[in-house]
């Protein structure tokens, strides 16, 4: 389940708009659960999103970014039907990765 | 210049003396404002996470599970074998292979035992997820399941005697005040424009207000990063009553649900929802 | 939202820093945060340790354009957005976003390529009410803003 990425890409102007959302948990590792054990952290730790082969943006995060996360970024350049693809890695060595194309 | 930085710094150390309680006054008023989080809602866009669950919905549908290695896609959820689409908007109904009325979450878990051999007790035990958990099976396929009914007029059958009975025994529980606080539904559920804190709390005898509360669950709650069900929703009622908790799939839960639904008949289904 | 894919990197296509990306993915996370990840910025406890580990206290600058919610309906998830007036911020590389009540305030820290937009969208917890700050890095020097946003607490126990 974890590892999912939705995506969009939309050509407004020069503009190509980015937005994703990530499948995550996000624990801070600060919490419990039910029975009273600490909830171990897993977060997302790395995220890129690129643009055919050039990376526009790259981002480092912490536990305090909110649980499935969501990313939106704005680039130039873009032309439809250009690959636009957002990769991530976890704390847990856990990856997603997800592609659309813009429109 | 001296004079008037003097006033100015003295100025500052006055408001700086309101003490905290006066602050909080100030910003009551501004908080009864209808369009509280207006703007924090317009900064949310409309990416709701529930995306994920409902994908992961259909494929549990599909999946073959249990010792008779079966999917679901043989189960009759009201409107043919295997036909999804709409049916969450028509639920509960009553089941003539049954003999009684169920919610969708009851339904489900017929099919489970029914179709795929499975032990019901072991999925009761457990339907909603609990802290730290990312979703149950339950949840999933309810969401995928009110999905499948998005945009659809929400249409409980009211045609069995038994389906009137059962919204007959939901009208009953939700006036009826019990536990500690005696506390009904109603007590927090029959008026309008009433909040706890800044939370609004929907009129459920009132049928723009039922239609658009009951056609907005299953719903993505932002605070515990999960979808939530009408069932698990609730049981979380119950809990907040200070009532004995509510049984899954109890006829209390399914009565209640069809109380809501009925009142809601016509409303449009919108779920998944995304909520605080 | 329409697009999913998972499973395999296609590392033919990956170059640039998405080279490193896609060889990094394969080791253990600590070995990725010896490469470039602001390891210290990430584990301070208070805000002004936190903006030290960033490089310098950064000076207020009004060509950073930062928006969040007054008031959140769920600490959980605080939507926010920076923005850079390019005219008077130019060559901005990094973005950084920090949460002054937090454990551990910084939040994400963004690299910008050049000929993106800086324009960053996302959703962070807050802990309670306080400060959130945007940090910026345009040539080189750090500049901010501040936003106070009001955490409610929820109605019906969560």
């Amino acid at each position: 389940m974890a590892g999912r990425i939705k995506i969009r890409a939309q050509k407004k102007g020069e503009l190509t708009e980015v937005k994703a959302l990530m499948r995550h948990p996000m624990e801070t590792g600060m919490r419990k659960d039910q029975a009273g054990e600490s909830i171990p952290a897993h977060f997302i730790t790395e995220v890129a999103v690129l643009h055919g082969d050039q990376t526009v943006m790259q981002a480092h995060w912490g536990a305090a970014v909110s649980a499935n996360p969501f990313l939106g970024v704005r680039f130039q350049g873009g032309q439809a039907g250009d690959a636009v693809r957002v990769v991530w890695t976890d704390n847990q060595g856990g990856t997603g990765e997800g592609e659309t194309t813009i429109r | 210049m001296r004079r008037q930085s003097d006033d100015a710094m003295t100025l500052y150390r006055f408001v700086m003396m309101i003490p905290r309680w006066w602050l909080l006054l100030m910003v009551v008023p501004a908080l009864a404002d209808e369009g509280i989080f207006d703007q924090y809602r317009d900064l949310m866009g409309d990416d709701n996470p529930a995306i994920f669950v409902i994908e992961e919905g259909e494929e549990f549908w599909v999946q073959s599970q249990g010792p008779s290695a079966a999917t679901l896609e043989a189960c009759d959820l009201g409107l043919g074998t295997g036909v999804t689409r709409g049916a969450y908007a028509q639920f509960p109904r009553y089941f003539a292979d049954t003999d009684r009325v169920m919610d969708i979450e009851t339904r489900l878990l017929y099919c489970m035992e029914t179709l795929q051999g499975r032990d019901r007790e072991v999925i009761a035990a457990k339907p909603y997820s609990l802290r730290g958990d990312f979703g149950t099976e339950l949840e999933a396929l309810v969401t995928w399941l009110a999905a499948e009914s998005e945009g659809m007029t929400i249409a409980p059958e009211q045609a069995h005697p038994k389906e009137r009975a059962m919204y007959a025994m939901g009208e009953e529980i939700f006036f009826y005040r019990a536990g500690p606080h005696d506390f009904s539904c109603a007590t927090c559920h029959e008026q309008s424009n009433k909040r706890i804190r800044l939370q609004q709390l929907p009129n459920l005898t009132e049928h723009t207000e039922v239609a658009e509360a009951y056609g907005s669950w299953p719903a993505y709650r932002m605070s515990q990063g999960l979808v939530r069900t009408m069932g698990w929703r609730l049981q979380d009622c119950f809990r907040q009553q200070r009532w004995p908790g509510l049984i899954f799939g109890s006829e209390v839960s399914i009565a209640l649900q069809t109380y809501m639904a009925v009142n809601a008949a016509g409303g449009v289904m919108t779920a998944p929802g995304l909520k605080r | 939202m329409n697009d999913t894919t998972k499973g395999r990197v296609s590392r033919r296509r990956l170059l640039n820093w998405a080279a490193a990306l896609g060889a990094l993915m394969t080791l253990p996370a600590r070995a990725w945060a010896t490469v470039s990840r602001p390891e210290t910025a990430f584990d301070a406890t208070a805000l002004d340790q936190a903006l030290m580990a960033l490089g310098q206290t950064p000076t207020r600058h009004e060509g950073v354009i930062f928006t969040t919610p007054d008031i959140a309906e769920n600490g959980a998830v605080v939507p926010i957005r920076v923005e850079v007036d390019q005219t008077v911020l130019p060559n901005v590389s990094k973005v950084s976003v920090l949460v002054e009540m937090n454990p551990n305030p910084l939040a994400a820290v963004f690299d910008i390529a050049p000929g993106t937009e800086v324009y960053i969208e996302t959703r962070v917890k807050v802990a309670q009410t306080g400060n959130l700050y945007a940090v910026v890095e345009s040539d080189g020097q750090l500049f901010m803003a501040s936003r106070e946003t009001k955490v409610t607490l929820g109605g019906c126990g969560g």
